[in-house]
């Protein structure tokens, strides 16, 4: 199992392919850190406008923490798509190749070879992610340097000790990145059935859309299903944010707001991931390799 | 000792059957050759051969197990390339042995896989990317992943396909090599039927998914009678001096052109009885081949 796994990761990195998303992600983070490193200052006053008669900040509120969260919440929306372009070609890009009727006729399983697939699919989205940590997080710690997290919600603010928040990434990343292997097992999905390369790739980001916007509306008949819908889950990471206060409304070091609903969003996921999975297997299994 | 043994296989997809209660056996060490026209059903059994597609009924055995229970070990003693030399173009010839050397269970050393690319003639272009290959190169290169793990029974669908004369002469030269001095068990599938007739010693020729004949090459093409093409400038006119005559029982049914199967020592008589019956003769010519044979099997069916 090893073995196929070596190949498969091989295979990925070999191809030029891989390394647009990359490109991508850092040529985002690159552009979004110079313009506020040069326009900062109008953007941290556009933040504060509102709160700027009843509150005063000290410090420096566009730091290299909050510029982070800005790039996640940007990113962490697009990112799905870049994963797509990997993990729904995997199966399906070899079906169109014509190479998976060689993968399948050696002594490894059908099975074998999906889940090494995926695996490799999951590290190189896994991989993905930390390139996106490292850019977002620590480069914009190194160019806009650490203070307190000072984030605007909709009807509260949130103040978070600079000496509390570098834990919260790394759950809101560890988070992120099941979210994103749930993006990786529905392209797998897709790309099982068919053969061809664009048409999973397509329908994988159709997917996201779609019940991106089911997620988001707020109609009674589709209020019952969002809690079992993958994209009402994948952006909880903004948990990770969210601190609990004492009777004094003083923030609690190292606590989080809403800790069982970021463990009821693992969940889902975590049972998405292997639903789609092993859908992809079973599918897998009794399809006759034609191309 | 048979190596593969197919009984009564079909396969449908829908309304269609591509195969149809199919049943042979390869023995050991026979170079054993596959033929049909295209869309005949040849590809389909040997992906059926290679659990690449499940058959609708029937059950294959190689190596005396069968094929749906115990695949791993059966295929780590395969070798196969079929149809289309498709491999990753951004992969160098080497990188593509060493990543198929990978997913056996046998190590395979770097030796085994310089020696598999010499034995194909891609030595010397062992690092170049497959995207810059001709169709031939490529085809080479399947054959040598077909051979890199060194199997015993190699299963090679139309492996001459894309490759020029001396190509064509080499992976002949290659085959005979393989089952006489390797020992080993070749199933070769092709539509350059002269192809065939060089180098296969048992031969099997389906048609819409059914067995038309099946038999040991030398005894089908039968040395003692020829098949002969008689080209005249009155072809009608020269169906009646041959039906008159003593020839009639030769006579093959063709759509077009007129065909015996003949007798070696008739051959002669037949052209002075033409003559002398005054048929316009451009030439009688011997078409003793496999080809032949198989366009007869198959234009009857």
């Amino acid at each position: 199992m090893w073995s196929l796994i070596q190949v498969e990761l091989y295979k990925i990195f070999r191809r030029p392919r891989t390394y647009i998303a990359f490109g991508a992600i850092a040529a985002l983070i690159v552009v979004i850190q110079l313009g506020l490193k040069i326009d900062g200052d109008t953007y941290a006053a556009f933040l504060m406008k509102d709160i700027n008669d009843t509150l005063t900040v000290d410090g420096k509120v566009l730091n290299g923490y909050l510029i982070c969260y800005i790039l996640l919440q940007l990113l962490l929306v697009h990112v799905p798509l870049l994963v797509a372009l990997i993990a729904a070609d995997m199966i399906s890009g070899e079906a169109n190749l014509g190479t998976l009727r060689l993968l399948f006729s050696t002594p490894f399983s059908r099975t074998q070879w999906v889940l090494a697939k995926f695996i490799a699919a999951s590290v190189y989205t896994i991989l993905l992610l930390i390139w996106l940590a490292f850019l977002a997080l620590f480069v914009s710690m190194w160019v806009f340097g650490t203070d307190d997290l000072f984030l605007m919600k909709s009807n509260y603010v949130v103040l978070i000790e600079q000496n509390d928040v570098l834990w919260r990434y790394v759950g809101a990343f560890v988070f992120a990145s099941f979210s994103l292997l749930t993006v990786t097992s529905l392209g797998f999905l897709m790309s099982s059935m068919a053969n061809n390369s664009i048409g999973p790739i397509v329908g994988t980001m159709s997917a996201i859309v779609f019940f991106t916007i089911l997620s988001t509306l707020n109609i009674p008949l589709f209020t019952a299903i969002k809690p079992y819908l993958f994209t009402t889950h994948m952006n909880n990471w903004k948990e990770f944010f969210d601190i609990q206060v004492n009777a004094n409304n003083e923030a609690i070091h190292g606590s989080i707001l809403n800790l069982p609903k970021i463990k009821n969003s693992l969940i889902v996921l975590s049972l998405h991931i292997i639903l789609f999975v092993s859908a992809s297997i079973i599918i897998i299994k009794k399809k006759d390799i034609l191309s | 000792m048979s190596v593969i043994k197919v009984k009564h296989i079909s396969k449908h997809f829908g309304s269609l059957k591509a195969v149809d209660d199919l049943s042979f056996e390869v023995q050991a060490g026979q170079v054993f050759g596959f033929l049909g026209q295209n869309g005949s059903g040849k590809s389909t059994t040997i992906r059926m051969l290679l659990s690449l597609i499940h058959p609708s009924s029937g059950n294959i055995e190689i190596f005396g197990q069968s094929i749906e229970k115990n695949r791993a070990a059966i295929l780590e003693q395969v070798g196969a390339i079929i149809e289309r030399p498709d491999l990753y173009p951004y992969l160098s010839a080497k990188e593509h042995l060493q990543l198929f050397a990978k997913v056996r269970k046998r190590q395979i050393t770097a030796t085994a896989i310089d020696e598999t690319l010499a034995k194909v003639g891609l030595a010397n272009r062992s690092k170049d990317k497959v995207q810059t290959f001709s169709l031939g190169m490529k085809q080479r290169l399947g054959i040598a992943i077909a051979l890199v793990h060194n199997p015993s029974l190699i299963i090679l669908d139309e492996p001459t396909n894309g490759l020029d004369p001396q190509g064509i002469a080499d992976v002949r030269e290659l085959i005979k090599k393989l089952a006489i001095e390797e020992g080993k068990t070749v199933f070769v599938s092709s539509h350059l039927l002269t192809e065939i007739e060089q180098i296969a010693n048992q031969i099997l020729i389906i048609h819409h998914g059914k067995k038309m004949v099946e038999g040991v090459t030398k005894e089908l093409l039968d040395p003692q009678k020829r098949i002969v093409q008689i080209k005249t400038l009155n072809d009608a006119g020269t169906l009646q001096v041959i039906v008159a005559g003593s020839f009639s029982n030769y006579l093959l049914p063709r759509k077009e052109g007129i065909f015996l199967k003949i007798p070696t020592y008739e051959i002669p008589l037949l052209n002075e009885s033409l003559i002398k019956a005054g048929v316009s003769l451009l030439g009688i010519e011997t078409k003793n081949s496999l080809e032949d044979y198989f366009l007869q099997i198959t234009s009857n069916a």
